[in-house]
Protein backbone atom coordinates (compact mmCIF):
# COMPACT_ATOMS: atom_id res chain seq x y z
CA UNK A 1 0.00 0.00 0.00
CA UNK A 2 3.05 2.73 0.73
CA UNK A 3 4.46 1.88 -2.28
CA UNK A 4 1.54 2.21 -4.40
CA UNK A 5 0.81 5.18 -2.55
CA UNK A 6 4.14 6.48 -3.32
CA UNK A 7 3.90 5.79 -6.87
CA UNK A 8 0.90 7.52 -7.09
CA UNK A 9 2.51 10.93 -5.68
CA UNK A 10 4.98 10.58 -8.21
CA UNK A 11 2.75 10.17 -10.96
CA UNK A 12 0.87 12.97 -9.56
CA UNK A 13 4.09 15.16 -8.75
CA UNK A 14 4.87 14.41 -13.07
CA UNK A 15 1.37 15.29 -13.86
CA UNK A 16 1.40 19.01 -11.56
CA UNK A 17 5.16 19.28 -13.38
CA UNK A 18 3.57 18.99 -16.88
CA UNK A 19 0.39 21.50 -16.26
CA UNK A 20 2.75 23.98 -14.50
CA UNK A 21 4.78 23.76 -17.51
CA UNK A 22 2.23 23.92 -20.35
CA UNK A 23 0.82 27.41 -17.99
CA UNK A 24 4.76 28.80 -18.05
CA UNK A 25 4.23 28.33 -22.20
CA UNK A 26 0.65 29.17 -22.43
CA UNK A 27 1.23 32.81 -20.57
CA UNK A 28 4.81 33.91 -21.81
CA UNK A 29 5.52 31.92 -24.96
CA UNK A 30 8.93 31.09 -23.03
CA UNK A 31 11.73 29.86 -24.74
CA UNK A 32 15.58 28.49 -24.50
CA UNK A 33 18.02 30.26 -26.79
CA UNK A 34 20.89 27.94 -26.43
CA UNK A 35 23.89 30.34 -27.37
CA UNK A 36 26.96 29.29 -25.45
CA UNK A 37 26.07 25.38 -25.13
CA UNK A 38 23.98 22.52 -26.70
CA UNK A 39 20.92 20.88 -24.95
CA UNK A 40 22.76 17.85 -24.36
CA UNK A 41 22.60 15.65 -21.06
CA UNK A 42 25.66 16.68 -19.84
CA UNK A 43 26.32 17.46 -15.39
CA UNK A 44 25.73 21.28 -15.20
CA UNK A 45 25.59 23.83 -12.72
CA UNK A 46 22.62 26.65 -13.97
CA UNK A 47 23.46 29.99 -12.58
CA UNK A 48 20.63 32.67 -13.01
CA UNK A 49 19.38 35.96 -11.97
CA UNK A 50 17.02 35.97 -9.79
CA UNK A 51 14.26 38.57 -9.73
CA UNK A 52 11.00 37.11 -9.22
CA UNK A 53 9.53 33.86 -8.20
CA UNK A 54 8.58 31.87 -11.60
CA UNK A 55 12.65 32.20 -12.73
CA UNK A 56 13.00 29.02 -11.44
CA UNK A 57 10.03 27.49 -13.19
CA UNK A 58 10.97 29.19 -15.99
CA UNK A 59 14.57 27.83 -16.72
CA UNK A 60 13.11 24.15 -15.63
CA UNK A 61 10.09 24.06 -18.65
CA UNK A 62 13.16 24.95 -21.66
CA UNK A 63 14.82 22.23 -20.23
CA UNK A 64 14.28 19.50 -22.24
CA UNK A 65 12.58 16.32 -20.44
CA UNK A 66 15.30 14.16 -19.87
CA UNK A 67 17.16 16.97 -18.89
CA UNK A 68 15.14 18.28 -16.60
CA UNK A 69 14.32 14.94 -14.77
CA UNK A 70 18.15 14.95 -13.61
CA UNK A 71 18.25 18.59 -13.19
CA UNK A 72 17.59 19.70 -9.34
CA UNK A 73 17.13 23.89 -8.16
CA UNK A 74 18.83 24.50 -5.09
CA UNK A 75 15.86 26.46 -3.22
CA UNK A 76 15.19 27.88 0.48
CA UNK A 77 13.88 25.52 3.12
CA UNK A 78 11.95 28.16 4.79
CA UNK A 79 10.14 29.07 1.99
CA UNK A 80 9.28 25.68 0.41
CA UNK A 81 8.25 23.54 3.76
CA UNK A 82 5.98 26.65 4.93
CA UNK A 83 2.61 24.59 3.71
CA UNK A 84 1.66 21.59 2.61
CA UNK A 85 1.18 22.80 -1.38
CA UNK A 86 4.77 23.85 -1.30
CA UNK A 87 6.30 20.76 0.22
CA UNK A 88 4.60 19.20 -2.81
CA UNK A 89 5.89 21.46 -5.23
CA UNK A 90 8.87 22.10 -3.91
CA UNK A 91 10.57 18.90 -2.99
CA UNK A 92 8.32 16.56 -4.97
CA UNK A 93 7.62 18.32 -8.67
CA UNK A 94 10.94 20.24 -9.19
CA UNK A 95 12.88 17.85 -7.19
CA UNK A 96 14.61 20.78 -5.37
CA UNK A 97 17.90 20.46 -2.98
CA UNK A 98 16.18 22.18 -0.38
CA UNK A 99 18.88 23.97 1.98
CA UNK A 100 18.48 26.45 5.15
CA UNK A 101 19.87 29.53 4.42
CA UNK A 102 19.97 30.97 8.41
CA UNK A 103 23.15 29.99 9.33
CA UNK A 104 22.03 30.61 13.43
CA UNK A 105 19.72 27.89 12.97
CA UNK A 106 20.77 25.44 10.75
CA UNK A 107 21.79 22.03 11.43
CA UNK A 108 23.25 21.07 7.53
CA UNK A 109 25.84 22.26 5.97
CA UNK A 110 24.39 23.90 2.66
CA UNK A 111 27.49 23.19 0.48
CA UNK A 112 27.56 19.52 2.18
CA UNK A 113 23.94 19.00 0.64
CA UNK A 114 24.58 20.82 -2.78
CA UNK A 115 27.96 18.63 -3.61
CA UNK A 116 26.11 15.45 -2.36
CA UNK A 117 23.71 16.17 -4.74
CA UNK A 118 26.65 16.68 -7.47
CA UNK A 119 28.17 13.70 -6.99
CA UNK A 120 24.61 11.70 -7.13
CA UNK A 121 24.90 13.08 -10.97
CA UNK A 122 22.39 15.79 -10.83
CA UNK A 123 22.78 18.72 -12.97
CA UNK A 124 21.50 22.21 -10.39
CA UNK A 125 19.92 25.23 -11.13
CA UNK A 126 21.11 28.19 -8.64
CA UNK A 127 20.78 31.82 -7.72
CA UNK A 128 23.73 33.31 -6.66
CA UNK A 129 22.43 36.57 -6.07
CA UNK A 130 20.63 34.48 -2.90
CA UNK A 131 17.89 37.09 -3.18
CA UNK A 132 15.42 38.66 -5.30
CA UNK A 133 16.94 41.39 -7.00
CA UNK A 134 14.56 44.80 -6.29
CA UNK A 135 17.37 47.05 -7.46
CA UNK A 136 17.95 48.75 -10.97
CA UNK A 137 21.49 46.83 -11.15
CA UNK A 138 21.55 43.94 -13.03
CA UNK A 139 22.74 41.88 -10.57
CA UNK A 140 23.22 42.00 -6.79
CA UNK A 141 26.70 40.45 -5.94
CA UNK A 142 27.18 36.93 -5.72
CA UNK A 143 27.15 34.97 -2.89
CA UNK A 144 30.55 32.20 -2.31
CA UNK A 145 28.10 29.46 -3.12
CA UNK A 146 29.27 28.99 -6.56
CA UNK A 147 33.00 29.60 -6.03
CA UNK A 148 32.89 26.91 -3.37
CA UNK A 149 30.65 24.53 -5.97
CA UNK A 150 33.25 25.26 -8.59
CA UNK A 151 36.18 24.83 -6.36
CA UNK A 152 35.07 21.39 -4.98
CA UNK A 153 34.00 19.66 -8.22
CA UNK A 154 36.53 21.14 -11.14
CA UNK A 155 34.54 19.36 -14.02
CA UNK A 156 31.18 19.97 -13.91
CA UNK A 157 30.34 23.10 -16.27
CA UNK A 158 28.90 26.04 -14.78
CA UNK A 159 26.39 27.79 -17.51
CA UNK A 160 25.45 31.40 -17.19
CA UNK A 161 21.47 31.29 -17.52
CA UNK A 162 19.93 34.76 -18.08
CA UNK A 163 16.27 34.99 -17.62
CA UNK A 164 14.91 38.20 -19.80
CA UNK A 165 11.74 40.46 -18.93
CA UNK A 166 10.28 38.79 -16.00
CA UNK A 167 10.74 41.78 -13.73
CA UNK A 168 8.12 42.71 -16.68
CA UNK A 169 6.03 39.95 -16.39
CA UNK A 170 5.33 39.82 -12.75
CA UNK A 171 6.71 43.10 -11.18
CA UNK A 172 7.16 42.73 -7.28
CA UNK A 173 4.11 43.22 -5.23
CA UNK A 174 1.56 42.76 -8.38
CA UNK A 175 -0.38 39.36 -8.11
CA UNK A 176 -1.04 39.44 -12.25
CA UNK A 177 1.18 37.97 -14.39
CA UNK A 178 1.56 39.73 -18.13
CA UNK A 179 1.74 37.60 -20.85
CA UNK A 180 5.18 38.86 -22.31
CA UNK A 181 6.95 36.98 -23.80
CA UNK A 182 10.26 35.26 -22.21
CA UNK A 183 13.81 34.34 -23.63
CA UNK A 184 16.17 32.27 -21.02
CA UNK A 185 19.87 32.69 -22.52
CA UNK A 186 22.26 29.82 -22.02
CA UNK A 187 25.39 30.75 -22.32
CA UNK A 188 29.26 29.19 -22.55
CA UNK A 189 30.09 27.31 -19.23
CA UNK A 190 32.64 29.04 -17.39
CA UNK A 191 35.36 27.00 -14.48
CA UNK A 192 37.44 28.26 -11.74
CA UNK A 193 40.95 28.88 -13.09
CA UNK A 194 43.83 27.41 -10.82
CA UNK A 195 44.54 29.90 -8.24
CA UNK A 196 41.93 32.22 -9.46
CA UNK A 197 40.91 33.63 -6.17
CA UNK A 198 37.55 33.91 -4.93
CA UNK A 199 36.45 37.75 -5.73
CA UNK A 200 37.92 37.35 -9.01
CA UNK A 201 36.27 34.12 -9.87
CA UNK A 202 32.61 35.84 -8.91
CA UNK A 203 33.07 38.49 -10.86
CA UNK A 204 33.95 37.05 -13.74
CA UNK A 205 30.92 35.05 -13.73
CA UNK A 206 28.89 37.79 -12.79
CA UNK A 207 30.01 39.58 -15.84
CA UNK A 208 29.34 36.42 -18.04
CA UNK A 209 26.07 36.30 -17.01
CA UNK A 210 25.14 39.77 -17.64
CA UNK A 211 26.96 39.61 -21.36
CA UNK A 212 23.90 37.37 -22.07
CA UNK A 213 20.88 39.81 -21.29
CA UNK A 214 19.80 41.72 -24.44
CA UNK A 215 19.14 45.19 -23.45
CA UNK A 216 16.36 46.00 -21.37
CA UNK A 217 13.82 47.60 -23.61
CA UNK A 218 11.48 49.79 -21.81
CA UNK A 219 13.40 50.35 -19.05
CA UNK A 220 16.01 52.88 -19.86
CA UNK B 1 -24.43 26.87 -41.87
CA UNK B 2 -26.02 26.20 -45.24
CA UNK B 3 -24.68 22.91 -46.86
CA UNK B 4 -24.13 24.85 -50.10
CA UNK B 5 -21.18 27.49 -47.78
CA UNK B 6 -19.62 24.47 -46.16
CA UNK B 7 -19.28 22.38 -49.63
CA UNK B 8 -18.04 25.74 -50.58
CA UNK B 9 -15.80 26.48 -48.12
CA UNK B 10 -13.95 22.72 -48.62
CA UNK B 11 -13.68 23.11 -52.22
CA UNK B 12 -11.60 26.56 -51.39
CA UNK B 13 -9.64 24.70 -48.93
CA UNK B 14 -8.81 21.71 -51.20
CA UNK B 15 -8.08 24.31 -53.76
CA UNK B 16 -5.12 25.85 -51.49
CA UNK B 17 -4.20 22.22 -50.47
CA UNK B 18 -4.04 21.13 -53.87
CA UNK B 19 -1.61 24.76 -54.39
CA UNK B 20 0.48 24.07 -51.04
CA UNK B 21 0.76 20.37 -52.44
CA UNK B 22 2.25 21.32 -55.81
CA UNK B 23 4.61 23.77 -54.02
CA UNK B 24 5.84 21.15 -51.67
CA UNK B 25 6.40 18.76 -54.32
CA UNK B 26 8.31 21.78 -56.30
CA UNK B 27 10.62 21.51 -52.94
CA UNK B 28 11.08 18.42 -52.68
CA UNK B 29 12.31 18.42 -56.49
CA UNK B 30 14.66 21.21 -55.60
CA UNK B 31 15.78 19.18 -52.61
CA UNK B 32 16.44 15.88 -54.86
CA UNK B 33 18.33 17.42 -57.73
CA UNK B 34 20.96 18.21 -54.91
CA UNK B 35 24.22 15.42 -54.54
CA UNK B 36 23.85 13.35 -51.49
CA UNK B 37 24.31 15.00 -48.08
CA UNK B 38 23.83 18.60 -49.52
CA UNK B 39 21.20 20.90 -48.79
CA UNK B 40 20.46 24.30 -50.43
CA UNK B 41 19.89 27.30 -47.51
CA UNK B 42 17.04 28.72 -49.78
CA UNK B 43 14.97 25.62 -50.45
CA UNK B 44 15.26 24.68 -46.53
CA UNK B 45 14.37 28.08 -45.44
CA UNK B 46 11.13 27.88 -48.61
CA UNK B 47 10.34 24.12 -47.04
CA UNK B 48 9.48 25.86 -43.42
CA UNK B 49 7.37 28.30 -44.79
CA UNK B 50 5.59 25.90 -47.08
CA UNK B 51 5.18 23.67 -44.23
CA UNK B 52 4.22 26.74 -42.05
CA UNK B 53 1.70 27.24 -44.94
CA UNK B 54 0.22 23.97 -44.51
CA UNK B 55 -0.53 24.42 -40.65
CA UNK B 56 -2.06 27.98 -41.27
CA UNK B 57 -4.67 26.92 -43.55
CA UNK B 58 -5.08 23.87 -42.13
CA UNK B 59 -6.07 25.87 -38.56
CA UNK B 60 -8.17 28.18 -40.80
CA UNK B 61 -9.95 25.79 -42.61
CA UNK B 62 -10.77 24.23 -39.54
CA UNK B 63 -12.16 27.81 -38.05
CA UNK B 64 -13.92 28.63 -40.87
CA UNK B 65 -16.03 24.92 -41.04
CA UNK B 66 -16.56 25.34 -37.86
CA UNK B 67 -18.33 28.45 -38.08
CA UNK B 68 -18.80 31.46 -36.04
CA UNK B 69 -17.32 30.36 -32.91
CA UNK B 70 -14.34 28.52 -34.09
CA UNK B 71 -13.66 31.85 -36.19
CA UNK B 72 -13.99 34.39 -33.27
CA UNK B 73 -11.98 32.18 -31.25
CA UNK B 74 -9.34 31.78 -33.47
CA UNK B 75 -8.75 35.51 -34.03
CA UNK B 76 -9.22 36.23 -30.30
CA UNK B 77 -6.03 33.91 -29.60
CA UNK B 78 -4.46 35.38 -32.74
CA UNK B 79 -4.63 38.71 -31.20
CA UNK B 80 -3.56 37.63 -27.79
CA UNK B 81 -0.41 36.02 -29.82
CA UNK B 82 -0.05 39.49 -31.42
CA UNK B 83 -0.68 41.68 -28.26
CA UNK B 84 1.89 39.39 -26.41
CA UNK B 85 4.47 40.27 -29.09
CA UNK B 86 3.69 43.80 -29.49
CA UNK B 87 3.87 44.55 -25.48
CA UNK B 88 6.76 42.49 -25.07
CA UNK B 89 8.63 45.39 -27.14
CA UNK B 90 6.94 48.54 -25.76
CA UNK B 91 8.32 51.01 -23.22
CA UNK B 92 6.58 50.21 -20.10
CA UNK B 93 6.94 50.65 -16.64
CA UNK B 94 5.73 49.40 -13.43
CA UNK B 95 3.07 51.94 -13.18
CA UNK B 96 1.54 50.17 -15.96
CA UNK B 97 1.07 46.85 -14.77
CA UNK B 98 -2.64 47.41 -14.15
CA UNK B 99 -3.57 49.15 -17.70
CA UNK B 100 -1.93 46.34 -19.51
CA UNK B 101 -3.58 43.91 -17.53
CA UNK B 102 -6.70 45.26 -18.29
CA UNK B 103 -5.66 45.26 -21.82
CA UNK B 104 -5.29 41.56 -22.00
CA UNK B 105 -7.71 40.32 -19.98
CA UNK B 106 -10.63 43.00 -19.94
CA UNK B 107 -10.24 45.09 -22.92
CA UNK B 108 -9.53 42.05 -25.84
CA UNK B 109 -12.17 39.73 -24.78
CA UNK B 110 -14.54 42.15 -24.54
CA UNK B 111 -13.53 43.40 -28.13
CA UNK B 112 -14.55 39.79 -29.31
CA UNK B 113 -17.57 39.07 -27.13
CA UNK B 114 -18.94 42.12 -29.17
CA UNK B 115 -18.00 40.95 -32.46
CA UNK B 116 -20.05 37.60 -31.29
CA UNK B 117 -22.94 39.13 -29.87
CA UNK B 118 -22.85 41.72 -33.55
CA UNK B 119 -22.78 44.96 -31.17
CA UNK B 120 -21.53 47.12 -33.64
CA UNK B 121 -21.46 50.33 -31.68
CA UNK B 122 -19.63 49.27 -29.04
CA UNK B 123 -17.18 47.23 -31.11
CA UNK B 124 -16.38 50.64 -33.00
CA UNK B 125 -15.58 52.58 -29.92
CA UNK B 126 -14.11 50.64 -27.32
CA UNK B 127 -10.48 50.27 -28.20
CA UNK B 128 -10.49 53.88 -29.51
CA UNK B 129 -12.11 56.00 -27.35
CA UNK B 130 -13.07 53.33 -24.07
CA UNK B 131 -9.41 51.91 -23.85
CA UNK B 132 -7.41 55.16 -25.12
CA UNK B 133 -9.19 57.28 -22.13
CA UNK B 134 -9.02 54.61 -19.42
CA UNK B 135 -5.61 52.96 -19.23
CA UNK B 136 -3.68 56.21 -19.27
CA UNK B 137 -5.76 57.29 -16.57
CA UNK B 138 -5.17 53.85 -14.76
CA UNK B 139 -1.08 54.52 -14.75
CA UNK B 140 -1.29 57.92 -14.21
CA UNK B 141 -2.73 57.47 -10.86
CA UNK B 142 0.13 55.60 -9.83
CA UNK B 143 2.34 58.32 -10.32
CA UNK B 144 5.29 57.69 -12.10
CA UNK B 145 5.45 60.39 -14.94
CA UNK B 146 8.77 58.94 -16.40
CA UNK B 147 8.27 58.92 -20.04
CA UNK B 148 4.75 58.59 -19.93
CA UNK B 149 3.41 59.83 -22.96
CA UNK B 150 5.32 57.32 -25.00
CA UNK B 151 4.29 54.44 -22.62
CA UNK B 152 0.76 55.11 -22.96
CA UNK B 153 1.18 55.61 -26.48
CA UNK B 154 2.89 52.98 -27.37
CA UNK B 155 0.41 50.42 -25.55
CA UNK B 156 -2.30 52.28 -27.14
CA UNK B 157 -0.54 51.47 -30.46
CA UNK B 158 -0.36 48.29 -29.25
CA UNK B 159 -4.12 48.09 -28.62
CA UNK B 160 -5.36 49.41 -32.27
CA UNK B 161 -3.06 46.93 -34.02
CA UNK B 162 -3.19 43.29 -32.66
CA UNK B 163 -6.98 43.90 -31.17
CA UNK B 164 -8.58 46.57 -32.87
CA UNK B 165 -7.48 45.89 -36.35
CA UNK B 166 -6.93 41.89 -36.17
CA UNK B 167 -10.54 41.78 -34.83
CA UNK B 168 -12.27 43.34 -38.48
CA UNK B 169 -11.71 40.18 -39.82
CA UNK B 170 -14.05 38.29 -37.72
CA UNK B 171 -16.21 41.12 -37.74
CA UNK B 172 -16.67 40.39 -41.34
CA UNK B 173 -19.18 37.81 -40.12
CA UNK B 174 -21.83 40.71 -39.10
CA UNK B 175 -21.82 41.69 -42.98
CA UNK B 176 -25.43 41.06 -44.17
CA UNK B 177 -24.74 39.43 -47.30
CA UNK B 178 -27.62 41.44 -49.89
CA UNK B 179 -28.99 37.98 -50.37
CA UNK B 180 -29.45 37.29 -47.07
CA UNK B 181 -27.40 34.02 -47.18
CA UNK B 182 -24.72 32.87 -44.43
CA UNK B 183 -22.15 32.92 -46.68
CA UNK B 184 -20.46 36.33 -44.68
CA UNK B 185 -17.49 33.71 -43.61
CA UNK B 186 -16.29 33.27 -47.18
CA UNK B 187 -15.74 36.88 -47.44
CA UNK B 188 -12.61 35.95 -44.95
CA UNK B 189 -11.40 33.36 -46.77
CA UNK B 190 -11.72 35.84 -49.78
CA UNK B 191 -9.78 38.65 -47.91
CA UNK B 192 -7.29 35.84 -46.24
CA UNK B 193 -6.41 34.58 -49.78
CA UNK B 194 -5.75 37.12 -51.88
CA UNK B 195 -4.09 39.37 -48.99
CA UNK B 196 -1.31 36.16 -48.32
CA UNK B 197 -1.42 35.25 -52.21
CA UNK B 198 -0.65 38.57 -52.79
CA UNK B 199 2.31 38.73 -50.49
CA UNK B 200 3.44 35.72 -51.84
CA UNK B 201 3.44 37.13 -55.44
CA UNK B 202 5.10 40.22 -54.33
CA UNK B 203 7.64 38.48 -52.88
CA UNK B 204 9.22 36.48 -55.44
CA UNK B 205 8.39 39.19 -58.30
CA UNK B 206 10.22 41.39 -56.46
CA UNK B 207 13.11 40.11 -55.59
CA UNK B 208 13.45 38.30 -59.28
CA UNK B 209 12.63 41.10 -61.38
CA UNK B 210 12.67 44.41 -59.03
CA UNK B 211 15.07 47.64 -59.11
CA UNK B 212 13.80 50.20 -57.56
CA UNK B 213 13.24 50.43 -54.05
CA UNK B 214 9.93 51.86 -52.71
CA UNK B 215 11.09 52.45 -49.07
CA UNK B 216 15.10 52.40 -49.88
CA UNK B 217 16.86 51.47 -46.32
CA UNK B 218 13.98 49.86 -44.34
CA UNK B 219 12.26 47.35 -46.44
CA UNK B 220 13.03 45.35 -49.64
CA UNK B 221 9.96 45.57 -51.40
CA UNK B 222 10.24 46.94 -55.10
CA UNK B 223 7.88 48.69 -57.13
CA UNK B 224 7.99 46.01 -59.73
CA UNK B 225 7.08 43.58 -56.79
CA UNK B 226 4.30 45.76 -55.60
CA UNK B 227 2.50 45.85 -58.79
CA UNK B 228 2.91 42.60 -59.46
CA UNK B 229 1.42 41.47 -56.18
CA UNK B 230 -1.68 44.26 -56.54
CA UNK B 231 -2.11 42.60 -59.85
CA UNK B 232 -2.13 39.29 -59.03
CA UNK B 233 -4.23 39.69 -55.91
CA UNK B 234 -6.60 41.11 -58.33
CA UNK B 235 -6.31 38.53 -60.45
CA UNK B 236 -7.08 35.89 -57.04
CA UNK B 237 -9.62 38.20 -56.70
CA UNK B 238 -11.38 38.37 -59.60
CA UNK B 239 -11.44 34.05 -59.60
CA UNK B 240 -12.68 33.83 -56.36
CA UNK B 241 -15.53 37.13 -57.25
CA UNK B 242 -17.78 34.32 -57.19
CA UNK B 243 -17.31 33.71 -53.06
CA UNK B 244 -18.30 37.07 -52.58
CA UNK B 245 -21.10 39.92 -53.65
CA UNK B 246 -18.83 42.32 -54.97
CA UNK B 247 -18.90 41.01 -58.88
CA UNK B 248 -16.20 40.32 -60.77
CA UNK B 249 -14.69 44.01 -61.30
CA UNK B 250 -15.50 44.89 -57.62
CA UNK B 251 -13.98 41.77 -56.66
CA UNK B 252 -10.50 42.66 -58.13
CA UNK B 253 -10.62 46.36 -57.09
CA UNK B 254 -11.16 44.99 -53.65
CA UNK B 255 -8.60 42.48 -53.71
CA UNK B 256 -6.37 45.46 -54.63
CA UNK B 257 -7.33 48.00 -52.17
CA UNK B 258 -6.74 44.87 -49.63
CA UNK B 259 -3.11 43.85 -51.21
CA UNK B 260 -1.84 47.11 -51.59
CA UNK B 261 -2.85 48.69 -48.33
CA UNK B 262 -1.43 45.12 -46.72
CA UNK B 263 2.14 45.82 -48.03
CA UNK B 264 2.29 49.27 -46.94
CA UNK B 265 1.30 47.87 -43.45
CA UNK B 266 3.92 45.60 -43.95
CA UNK B 267 6.30 48.15 -44.78
CA UNK B 268 5.40 50.39 -41.57
CA UNK B 269 5.98 46.95 -39.11
CA UNK B 270 9.21 47.11 -40.48
CA UNK B 271 9.56 50.39 -39.51
CA UNK B 272 8.70 49.91 -35.73
CA UNK B 273 10.92 46.40 -35.87
CA UNK B 274 13.77 48.70 -37.20
CA UNK B 275 13.14 50.98 -34.28
CA UNK B 276 12.85 48.64 -31.98
CA UNK B 277 15.93 46.70 -33.36
CA UNK B 278 14.08 43.66 -33.54
CA UNK B 279 14.48 40.66 -36.48
CA UNK B 280 11.43 39.02 -35.92
CA UNK B 281 8.76 39.24 -33.10
CA UNK B 282 8.69 35.78 -31.93
CA UNK B 283 9.63 32.43 -32.86
CA UNK B 284 6.37 31.01 -32.48
CA UNK B 285 5.76 30.28 -36.41
CA UNK B 286 8.72 28.68 -38.06
CA UNK B 287 10.36 29.72 -40.70
CA UNK B 288 8.12 32.86 -40.43
CA UNK B 289 9.16 34.39 -36.89
CA UNK B 290 6.39 35.53 -34.78
CA UNK B 291 2.78 36.19 -35.38
CA UNK B 292 2.87 39.84 -36.77
CA UNK B 293 5.65 38.79 -38.86
CA UNK B 294 3.25 36.75 -40.56
CA UNK B 295 0.55 38.89 -39.90
CA UNK B 296 1.68 42.75 -40.72
CA UNK B 297 0.38 43.19 -43.64
CA UNK B 298 -3.46 41.50 -42.82
CA UNK B 299 -3.81 43.68 -40.12
CA UNK B 300 -3.57 46.88 -41.98
CA UNK B 301 -5.71 45.72 -44.62
CA UNK B 302 -8.28 44.38 -42.48
CA UNK B 303 -10.41 47.50 -41.38
CA UNK B 304 -10.21 49.09 -44.57
CA UNK B 305 -11.36 45.95 -46.23
CA UNK B 306 -13.69 45.80 -43.65
CA UNK B 307 -15.87 49.52 -43.99
CA UNK B 308 -15.03 49.62 -47.69
CA UNK B 309 -17.59 46.35 -47.98
CA UNK B 310 -20.05 48.21 -45.72
CA UNK B 311 -19.74 51.72 -47.38
CA UNK B 312 -20.08 50.40 -51.30
CA UNK B 313 -21.97 47.31 -50.68
CA UNK B 314 -23.48 47.43 -47.02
Amino acid sequence: MANLASLLRRVAARMVGHTLALVARFITAVRADWRGIEPVAKQRVYYANHVSNADMPMIWTVLPGHIRRQTRPVAAADYWLQNRLRAFVGPEVFNCVLVDRRPEARTEDPMEKIIEALDEGSSLIIFPEGNRNMTDEPLLPFRAGLYNMGKARPDVDLVPTWIANLNEIMPKGEIIPLPLICTVTFGAPIHVEDGESKDAFLKRAASALVALSTPQRGFD
Amino acid sequence: MASQTTLDILLLSFGVFGLLIALTLLGEFLRARLPVGQTNPVVEAFMVRVHSWWGLTIVLSLAVLSGKAGVILLFGFVSFAALREFLTFTSKRQADHLSLVLAFFVILPLQYVFVAFDWIGLFTVLVPVYAFLLLPIISALRGDTNRFLIRVAETQWALMICVYCISHVPALLTYDMPDGSDRSILLIVFFAMVVQLGDLFEYYAGRTFGRRKIAPGLSPKTLTGLLAGVLGAAVVGAVLSWITPFGVAGAAAMAALASITGMFGSIVFAAIKSDKSVKDWSHLIPGQGGFLDQLDSVIFAAPVFYHVTHLVWG
